[in-house]
C-alpha cells in the first residue's frame, strides 16, 4: 500500500460508487435521480445513511441553465436527514471533480469520515421541455457575464468557444478529422459494450465523416449526448474504510492548478487549456508518472478536449495527439491506454465528469463487465472540464 | 480604424454581408460600455494599462500583468489577425441563420490580446488563420431601448475587401 504518498498521505479513499438511471427524457426529477445515485453509492460502501458525516458537490446552487443541475447539496441534505459535519458545494474549482477533491482534503483532516459527492444532470428532460438546446443555454433576459463578449457574435455554445482553438490545433499540428474521430468511435464501441450507455449501435468512420457539422470542425459526434443521471462515489477517511467491503481507492494526487486567466480565449498558447496546469500539478504531487497509468478516463464534452488531456497528462507530446489516436488501437479496451472505457459522454451520456469518477473506481474494483480492462488495472487517471475548466484524480489499487 | 478607399478591388471569395435581423446583444457595464459603444465614433476602445502600457481584455478595474488599478479605454487601430476560426452552422438565435465565422481575432496592437467576433464579408469557409482583418461596427438599439441604449458591435473583415464607410454593409 503506497499510503504514505500524494498529497494525502494515503488518508483519502474511495470506499463506493454508484449512478442512478441514465436515459433521455426520462421525465424524472433531478433531485428524485440525485437521491438514486447517492444512496446507490452509500450502499455500495457498505456503509447506512447515518454513516454519512460529509456531503459534496458541483456546481451548488444559483445556475440558471436549465438541467444543469439536478440539486444542491442542502436539497439531499434535506431530503435524507443529513446530519453533515462538513459540507460543499463549488463551481469555482477544479472542473467538475472539484467537489471530490475537496472532499478528500476534509477527510484527510479529519473533518469527515464519509463524504458522499454527486453531480447530477436533466438536461435531456430540460431540452424537450424548454424548446431544444439553445433556449437552455440562454433562457432570455440580459446576457450573463460568461456570454457577454461572444453570444452578441453567435457563439452561444461551448462546442463554438471549443471549435476555433480545435480548429487552430488542427492548423499548427495537423490533427485530421479521422485521427479525432478515433475518439468518437473509442467511446462508441466501448458504449456497445455497456448495457447503461445511451447510444449503443456501431458507429463507423464513414458515419463520423459524413454527420452533420456543429462548428467546423467539429461535427455531431464530436459533441456529447445530454441525458438525465446522477453519479455518486463515496470518499472515506482510510482509517474509518477497515472493514469495509470494497477495497479501498488511494487518491494518489489530484490536479488542481490554473496558471492562466479563466477564459476560453486570452490563453497565452491558444492549443493549450487548463487542463494542462490541473495536469502539472497532479504529477508534481506524486512519483507516479503518466507511465504507470492503466486505464484514463479523460472528459469528452466534446471529442478534442480528449485530445486536450492526453497531452496534458504527458500522455504524448504537445501537438502529437493525431497520431497517438490515430486508429484508436492504443487507446482501445486492449491498448497500452485505455481510454472512455464506458463510452464517455459522447456516447454514455453526459453525466458532467462525475461519469468519468465512477467509471475509474468500476474498472479499478474489475467489475467493467464485458467492457473491462484486461489485466487487472491498477493505476487510472481521471482529467475532467475544458477550457478555463479542469481538474484531475490520480487512483489506485495500492 | 483605418478607411479604405471605396473602390477597392473584391478579394477573391469575397461575398456580401447582410446584417442579421435578430443578435443577442450586450448590457454594457461600467468597464465594458466604452468597449461596445466606442463604434459611436468609429473606434475600438480596449482597455489600456497605463503601467505597463499593454491592452488587456477583456476589460477590468486592473491590468493583470502589472497589477496597477490606472488603466481605462483607448483607441487601437482596429487592425487584427485571426487567431483561429470556426464556420458555426447550428441554429442558436432565432433571426442570426447559420452558417457564419466566428473567429478570434488578435489585435495588431498587442497580439496577446484576442477579441471573439464575426469575419464577414468572406465566405465563411474562407476566413483562414493569419487573415488580416479589420474592424467595422454595427449599430443596435435593444429591444424597447433608446438610441442612448445603442451598442456597436465590433465586427471585422478582410483587409482588402474592405469598402464603404463604417456600418455601411
Amino acid at each position: 500500500m503506497s499510503a504514505a504518498g500524494g498529497p494525502f498521505g494515503g488518508k483519502a479513499v474511495i470506499t463506493g460508487a454508484g449512478k442512478s438511471q441514465v436515459g433521455r427524457r426520462l421525465g424524472r426529477t433531478g433531485l428524485d435521480l440525485t437521491i438514486e445515485a447517492v444512496t446507490r453509492a452509500i450502499a455500495d460502501a457498505g456503509l447506512s445513511v447515518d454513516d454519512i458525516d460529509g456531503i459534496a458537490s458541483y456546481p451548488g446552487p444559483g445556475v440558471p441553465d436549465k438541467g444543469f443541475s439536478g440539486a444542491d447539496t442542502h436539497q439531499v441534505r434535506n431530503a435524507l436527514g443529513l446530519r453533515s459535519r462538513w459540507y460543499l458545494s463549488a463551481m469555482e474549482t477544479a472542473g467538475q471533480i472539484g467537489p471530490a477533491i475537496e472532499a478528500c482534503m476534509a477527510v484527510t483532516l479529519g473533518l469527515a469520515n464519509h463524504v458522499v459527492v454527486f453531480r447530477s444532470v436533466w438536461e435531456s428532460t430540460a431540452q424537450a421541455t424548454a424548446g431544444g438546446r439553445a433556449s437552455v443555454l440562454f433562457g432570455g433576459g440580459e446576457l450573463p457575464p460568461h456570454l457577454e463578449y461572444v453570444a452578441p457574435f453567435g457563439a452561444l455554445s461551448a462546442v463554438n468557444w471549443l471549435a476555433m482553438p480545435a480548429q487552430r490545433y488542427m492548423h499548427d499540428f495537423g490533427l485530421t478529422r479521422e485521427q479525432l474521430g478515433a475518439i468518437a468511435l473509442n467511446a462508441r464501441h466501448n458504449a456497445t459494450l455497456n448495457p447503461d450507455a445511451i447510444y449503443r449501435t456501431p458507429l463507423t468512420m464513414q458515419d463520423y465523416l459524413s454527420a452533420r457539422m456543429i462548428s467546423e470542425p467539429l461535427c455531431l459526434y464530436d459533441c456529447d449526448v445530454p441525458c438525465d443521471g446522477a453519479t455518486a462515489v463515496v470518499i472515506s477517511r482510510r482509517e474509518a474504510a477497515a472493514g469495509l467491503p470494497r477495497h479501498p481507492l488511494t487518491v494518489e494526487s489530484v490536479g488542481t492548478g490554473m496558471f492562466e486567466r479563466a477564459t476560453w480565449d486570452q490563453r497565452a498558447d491558444l492549443t493549450t487549456m487548463a487542463a494542462h496546469d490541473a495536469a502539472a500539478t497532479l504529477w508534481e504531487r506524486t512519483s507516479l508518472s503518466p507511465a504507470d497509468v492503466d486505464v484514463a478516463q479523460l472528459y469528452d464534452g466534446f471529442s478534442f478536449l480528449t485530445v486536450m488531456w492526453l497531452e496534458a497528462l504527458g500522455f504524448c507530446e504537445h501537438g502529437r495527439v493525431g497520431e497517438f489516436i490515430e486508429g484508436g488501437e492504443r487507446i482501445a479496451l486492449t491498448g497500452s491506454l485505455p481510454l472512455n472505457t464506458s463510452g464517455g459522454q459522447l456516447s454514455g451520456g453526459r453525466l458532467h465528469g462525475m461519469g468519468f469518477l465512477h467509471e475509474a473506481c468500476v474498472q479499478l474494483w474489475g467489475e467493467g463487465g464485458d467492457r473491462q480492462v484486461p489485466g487487472s488495472p491498477e493505476i487510472a487517471v481521471v482529467g475532467v472540464g475544458g477550457g478555463p475548466v479542469g481538474g484531475a484524480m490520480l487512483l489506485s489499487t495500492r | 480604424m483605418k478607411e479604405t478607399a471605396q473602390a477597392a478591388p473584391a478579394l477573391a471569395g469575397a461575398a456580401a454581408y447582410t446584417r442579421p435581423a435578430a443578435r443577442l446583444l450586450p448590457s454594457p457595464t461600467p468597464e465594458s460600455r466604452a468597449f461596445w459603444t466606442g463604434g459611436r465614433d468609429g473606434k475600438l476602445l480596449i482597455y489600456r494599462c497605463r503601467g505597463c502600457g499593454h491592452f488587456l481584455h477583456p476589460p477590468g478595474p486592473a491590468c493583470w500583468r502589472c497589477r496597477s488599478t490606472d488603466v481605462g479605454p483607448e483607441a487601437v487601430s482596429g487592425r487584427a489577425t485571426v487567431a483561429a476560426v470556426t464556420v458555426n452552422r447550428q441554429p442558436w438565435v432565432p433571426g442570426l441563420p447559420p452558417p457564419y465565422a466566428v473567429a478570434m481575432v488578435e489585435l495588431a496592437d498587442e497580439p496577446d490580446v484576442r477579441l471573439v467576433t464575426n469575419v464577414v464579408g468572406v465566405a465563411p469557409e474562407e476566413v483562414r488563420v493569419g487573415m488580416e482583418v479589420e474592424v467595422f461596427f454595427e449599430p443596435w438599439t435593444p429591444e424597447g431601448g433608446s438610441a442612448d441604449d445603442r451598442i456597436w458591435l465590433p465586427l471585422f473583415r478582410p483587409v482588402a475587401a474592405a469598402g464603404g464607410t463604417d456600418g455601411a454593409w
